[in-house]
């Protein structure tokens, strides 16, 4: 990783889905900067600077694409880890998964999630819908600045 | 007691008067043979005028002590000889002697006096009289009397020591019974028992058939109570397992939903970017094969999707609201839009009513089978979709009618079938999900859903919810 400012986390424990997200987000050619974490200590480390990321500059990306399955610590959990901390506590949150259960979009909103996305078998669909993300959360999207949640 | 005193009294009293009569019969039986033997042993006394001697032979009554005086009178009523016990003893005056009779008889209070005439050679030589004491009748009759008030007392005592022992033995008991048995019945306390007497009467056997009864009564509650304890327990136990089952199927649906679909995502789209990146490099078959491979993972999807739907529809539970069928069939319609976009459908929509079903389930229904309407008449050039009701058997029934493709009546059965289709997937697309989820929701009202078609003429699809759909106004209006 190089020092300039990660745009995405991006949460996913299967490689396929990361290869095919890459693969899209790219094409899409709104991020380059991705950093893709496998299970949610590596995400947690990742954000709050700690195991091999401890020597990180703490920053936060501009939206954390998660996963509801992860092994380790799941998704819901990184979601809550993340509203429970004051520094993230206003970071972007979408959950990308393949669940469609009623009862992941309940407990995703009560935990606070900013969109919660399907994830569509058509990888053209998939596509489509990664090149959005990309645009909307980057582009179109406005964030507080950092410190902006201590006022 | 009563009754057994008076009854005895009677009895008494019968059998004194009877005796007094038999007994007053006797002695003027016996006075009248005396006056006979004395009035013979008289005549030639009275026939000679011989006053002494008739005297000698009235004294002979001296040997009866029960007589008084007696005296003999002449056939012309002139006193002739008599006879006194006591010297100052006067006899009474005494009775005429009836004409034609030849005795008299007459009961004066503590006497009897006996008259009788003397007969010799056909006439009436002279008459005598004795006079008798009533005093051994009296003794007899006071004698009798005491007899009988002793045979009285005594049989009544007995009586009365019959009856309280009677009464400790039946009466008592009976009444100790009578109550328990209104206290069981009150109080439905089957553990209760009367008390058992000590004694092989029909009253013990009574009592311990009562008992037995009970013990019976007792028995079978409880024999009762514990199969219903039993029953609860099983019903408890199957609900739980129930519940896991539930449980695991919740988890294996949300596993599908979750898992079975990244794979899939992953055929697709490493198939797509394969003929993407690699198209021109292939040659037409492989192209094909790279199509059919993304068919095949899309299919899948769809397939996996649906019968998610449909798991999740079984899970829901109906929650019933008056529902205008009318204008949720426009809407269905409305919806459909982009599936019929570009074709010519002639929509014939009837004045369907208000029924009482789940208005979200109902929707599901309703547009599954519009959609299929509208994609089995895919190939007609005039299409006609008909969305109306009738009544029949006091229920309504809902139908779907569309000129399209239509099906094999014998077929007909297996339409509702997860993933039973009656058309080859080259023809008209579909997973064999939607008629099922469909008589899901029917069979979730209570209602029947069926179906009639032709081959090339066209399929209707009825259905009923059940007893529970409320008629409305705009029905009654039509």
């Amino acid at each position: 990783m190089t020092d300039r400012a990660v745009e995405i986390l991006y949460v996913e424990d299967d490689i396929a889905d990361v290869e095919l997200t890459m693969l899209a987000l790219q094409a899409s050619g709104v991020a380059n900067r991705i950093q893709v974490a496998r299970d949610g200590v590596e995400a947690l480390d990742y954000l709050f600077c700690r195991g091999k990321h401890v020597d990180r500059d703490f920053s936060i990306p501009k939206v954390v694409l998660l996963d509801l399955k992860l092994p380790k610590v799941s998704g819901l959990e990184v979601l809550q880890a993340i509203r429970n901390d004051p520094r993230t506590r206003m970071l972007p949150v979408v959950i990308l998964t393949s669940s469609r259960e009623q009862r992941d979009l309940v407990d995703s909103y009560k935990l606070g999630v900013n969109s919660f996305i399907q994830k569509p078998v058509d990888f053209e669909q998939f596509s489509q819908t990664i090149r959005q993300l990309g645009f909307y959360w980057l582009l179109v999207n406005e964030v507080p600045s950092p410190g902006a949640n201590e006022l | 007691m009563i009754v057994s005193g008076a009854a005895l009294l009677l009895a008494g009293a019968a059998f004194l008067v009877y005796d007094l009569v038999t007994f007053r019969e006797t002695m003027a039986s016996s006075l009248s043979i005396q006056a006979e033997i004395i009035g013979s042993g008289s005549v030639s006394a009275l026939e000679f005028d011989d006053t002494r001697s008739a005297k000698a032979t009235l004294s002979a009554l001296k040997a009866s002590p029960s007589i008084l005086s007696a005296a003999i009178y002449t056939s012309d009523h002139r006193s002739f000889a008599d006879y006194t016990r006591d010297p100052e003893h006067r006899m009474p005056l005494p009775p005429e002697i009836p004409a034609g009779k030849t005795e008299v008889q007459s009961f004066q209070d503590e006497h009897l006096i006996l008259g009788k005439a003397i007969p010799f050679q056909g006439k009436t030589a002279g008459f005598i009289y004795i006079e008798s004491d009533l005093t051994e009748l009296n003794d007899r009759l006071t004698h009798y009397a005491g007899i009988v008030a002793g045979i009285l007392v005594v049989s009544l005592l007995a009586a009365l020591l019959i009856s309280s022992l009677s009464k400790r033995a039946i009466s008592t008991p009976v009444i100790h019974l009578a109550e328990m048995v209104r206290v069981v019945s009150r109080e439905k306390n089957y553990s209760l028992r009367a008390t058992a007497i000590n004694s092989r009467s029909e009253l013990a056997e009574l009592i311990d058939a009562f008992n037995e009864m009970l013990s019976q009564i007792q028995e079978r509650d409880g024999a009762l109570e514990k199969a219903r304890d039993e029953l609860e327990h099983r019903v408890a136990e199957r609900t739980a397992e129930l519940a896991a089952v539930n449980k695991e199927l919740e988890a294996f649906s949300y596993s599908v939903s979750h898992d079975l679909r990244a794979p899939l995502r992953h055929i697709d789209g490493f198939s797509l970017i394969l003929a993407q990146k690699y198209g021109p490099a292939l040659d037409a078959p492989a192209q094909q094969y790279l199509k059919r491979i993304r068919d095949g993972a899309r299919h899948m999807g769809q397939l996996v999707d649906d019968l998610l739907g449909m798991a999740q529809i079984g899970r829901q539970e109906v929650v019933r609201k008056s529902v205008d069928l009318h204008a949720l069939v426009k809407d269905a319609v409305r919806d459909l839009q982009s599936e019929w976009d570009g074709r010519r459908i002639e929509w014939k929509i009837g004045a369907l009513p208000v029924l009482s079903c789940d208005p979200n389930l109902m929707k599901i229904a309703i547009v599954n089978l519009l959609s299929n309407a509208v994609k089995y008449t895919r190939k007609c050039e005039d299409a006609v979709i008909e969305a109306d009701h009738f009544q029949q058997a006091g229920q309504t029934v809902i139908f779907i009618r569309d000129n399209g493709a239509g099906f094999e009546q014998e077929y007909a059965h297996k339409l509702f079938g997860v993933f039973q289709r009656l058309h080859r997937s080259e023809d008209f697309e579909g997973t064999g999900v939607g008629l099922a989820t469909v008589q899901r929701i029917i069979q979730k009202h209570g209602g029947r859903i069926w179906a009639e078609g032709k081959v090339d003429e066209g399929a209707v699809f009825f259905f009923t919810l059940g007893a529970h759909d409320r008629q409305s106004g705009r029905d009654s209006l039509r």
